[in-house]
């Protein structure tokens, strides 16, 4: 029996060598062993997008996009269908963690330097896989019809209009119309639904990348002798799953206890385009975009700011050229950092806040250093900090700690 | 077009600064608001009692249909009874023709108005917010709400006040179009629980907080089951990855 699945397995690998990439590619692949859990939310991001994509599924087969249906549609799953609260719950508040996993994720790489050689296309990829997570998230938003989705689609849409000539034709482009109207509300659907899947596809992209570069590590030195390196199973298949565990007990207790922690009251009112919210902000995520966008005082500037102050990560490897990769070794660096990841926290604080008096200075000042951390400091310090002695390998580094242990 | 967007974006960058001054709603503890804790089934059912005898007179309720009295512990007879004195359009029938019937434990509540025109017509212009979400479309909605219901005062000299409206100290701007809806012994409780403002608040905000979330037992059941489950879980894996990578972290010097 066991031989013949054995020979069945052999026969399907020679015409299409399925077990050999699951071996290369999730058992052998050779890992460094000294990953900190900072590590993790890679796979962890993987997970959540299968958990989105699933419970998404669900969502759509209960779900209307007619602006006349859409909102009941919603509560007929919160009300009518069974489990329908837990799915729309496990939806609504994977958005928001989905958020939080992308950005450690992308913050453990701009503090270890996981952007610099070879890894700048897996770098690039990853930032394509945070604008379209952006799209799907805002798109996704809409889509229950509730005044802060009608208001937040308004406003965002409405930022086209601020390119010069071709502005007002591109937003009725989008709308497919004069306003946000039942036509906006159903191509946001499709897409909303098509998204996900060029993100599992562009996923592949970053993960094929990734086995070809080999991944980094806290020390931000290369891999040269096997003792640096183990098998990506039992190690790391293991420790994913441990970490996925401990995740789920921090996402779980936000679905069952407090499902509406990161959500707007003002989106369980039904769209009205004739009542204006009195603050239109948007999901915490953007706050600090939001932010950028309402410290420039005139409206293209302030679209091409908030735009910048993503599509800037895409130069991030070509800014920062100095030759250490990690900021372990980096004590410049490292200060910088700190500030930069304050800074944006800042920046989402304003976000919150209407944009007058005290608010809109600080976002004013944390913009600046936004783009200064990029422009300015990060091509600085890559001439003037001095470059440390690094660990001769990982292997001899473990044992250094082990021995300071003892 | 774009004079509405210029002004529209004029709005964005210069939000309005005048707000009428209104209190804060204080805090009431809410027994559902506790980590574990679920609604008043009593309060709730007389909460529902204040709905119907006076609430229903203008809002609707449209996400709620009558079976979902089930979870507040009404059974079938019951459900049937209640939903049997309210009477709901259907149609057509053969002959082509709308017709009314009682209605139906799987029918929606109905409706006091026959659409959002003569809602507002027989309101002085404002339209009767639909309450099946009405306590989550507030920030601490459940504790605004019960203070809104028990903020009529007499407006201080000097408001100008407009006509057919009402002075509350909770509401924003303070004139409200809603008129005082409740007052004491305005209904009489089947269950004999004398009826204040205050009881009455209570009670009708025990029922729409239901009404909003009407699976919250149920979600926190649930959730304290899964969460037991993920917690056994998540230590026996973190045994588990602890002991395969004991010969990883404990590297020796004779390795």
């Amino acid at each position: 029996m066991k031989s013949s699945i054995k020979n069945a397995l052999r026969w399907l690998d020679a015409r299409l060598p399925v077990v050999t990439f699951v071996r290369q590619h999730l058992v052998d692949y050779p890992t460094p062993r000294n990953l900190s859990f900072l590590w993790n939310f890679g796979s962890l991001a993987g997970i959540l997008l299968i958990i989105m994509i699933v419970t998404g599924l669900f969502l759509a087969i209960h779900y209307t996009p007619d602006i006349n249906l859409a909102f009941a549609s919603v509560q007929h799953i919160m009300r009518d269908v069974n489990y329908g609260w837990l799915i729309r719950s496990l939806h609504m508040n994977g958005a928001s963690f989905f958020f939080i996993i992308v950005y450690i994720h992308m913050l453990r790489g701009l503090y270890y330097g996981s952007y610099k050689s070879p890894r700048e296309v897996l770098w690039i990829l990853g930032v394509i896989l945070l604008i379209l997570l952006m799209m799907t998230a805002f798109l996704g938003y809409v889509l229950p019809w509730g005044q802060m989705s009608y208001w937040g689609a308004t406003v965002i849409t409405n930022l086209f209009s601020a390119i010069p000539l071709v502005g007002e034709s591109i937003v009725h482009w989008l709308w497919g119309g004069y306003s946000v109207d039942n036509p906006t509300l159903t191509r946001f659907f499709v897409f909303h639904f098509l998204l996900p899947f060029v993100i599992v596809g562009v996923s592949f992209l970053h993960l094929w990348a990734l086995h070809k570069v080999k991944s980094n590590n806290p020390l931000g030195i290369d891999i040269t002798k096997k003792e640096d390196v183990i098998p990506f199973h039992p190690y790391y298949t293991v420790k994913d799953l441990a970490f996925f565990a401990l995740f789920l007990l921090v996402y779980l207790s936000v679905v069952f206890f407090v499902p509406d922690f990161f959500s707007e009251p003002e989106n369980n009112l039904p769209a009205n385009p004739l009542v204006t919210p009195e603050h239109i902000v948007p999901e915490w995520y953007f706050l600090p975009y939001y932010a950028m966008l309402r410290a420039v005082p005139d409206k293209l500037l302030g679209v091409i700011v908030m735009f910048s102050s993503v599509l800037i990560l895409f130069l991030v490897p070509w800014l920062d050229r100095h030759p250490v990769r990690s900021g372990r070794f980096r004590p410049l660096y490292k200060q910088f950092f700190f500030l930069f990841v304050i800074n944006i926290t800042l920046l989402g604080w304003c976000g919150a806040h209407p944009p007058e008096g005290y608010y809109i200075t600080i976002a004013r000042y944390a913009t600046l250093y936004h783009f200064s951390f990029f422009l300015i400091i990060m091509p600085l310090l890559s001439r003037i900090e001095p470059t440390r002695r690094l660990p001769k390998s990982i292997y001899e580094d473990t044992l250094r700690v082990l021995h300071k242990k003892k | 077009m774009r004079s509405y967007l210029i002004i529209f974006f004029s709005f964005l960058f210069v939000l309005p600064t005048a707000t009428a001054e209104s209190l804060v709603p204080p805090f009431y503890n809410w027994s559902f608001q506790k980590l574990f804790g679920g609604y008043e089934n009593d309060a709730a059912q007389r909460g529902l009692q204040v709905y119907l005898e006076v609430c229903s007179a203008c809002h609707t309720m449209k996400h709620l249909r009558y079976q979902d009295l089930a979870l507040l512990d009404y059974d079938d007879k019951a459900i049937k009874a209640i939903a049997a004195e309210f009477r709901v359009t259907d149609g057509p029938n053969e002959e082509g023709e709308m017709f009314e019937r009682p209605a139906l434990p799987s029918d929606h509540f109905a409706k006091p108005f026959a659409n959002d025109q003569a809602a507002r017509a027989a309101n002085n212009g404002a339209y009767p917010t639909d309450l099946s979400l009405i306590t989550k479309a507030y920030p601490r909605g459940s504790d605004y709400v019960a203070a809104l219901l028990q903020g009529y005062t007499d407006a201080p000299k000097n408001f100008p006040l407009l006509e057919g409206r009402y002075y509350n100290i909770y509401f924003r701007g303070n004139q409200i179009a809603m008129p005082p809806p409740l007052d004491d012994n305005v209904i009489d409780y089947q269950d004999g629980t004398p009826a204040t403002i205050r009881q009455m608040s209570h009670d009708v905000v025990t029922f729409l907080s239901w009404a909003a979330d009407p699976y919250l037992e149920e979600r926190k059941t649930l959730g304290a089951k899964v969460l037991f489950f993920v917690f056994i879980l998540a230590l026996l894996l973190t045994a588990v990855k602890h002991r395969i990578w004991y010969h990883i972290t404990h590297v020796h010097h004779d390795d």
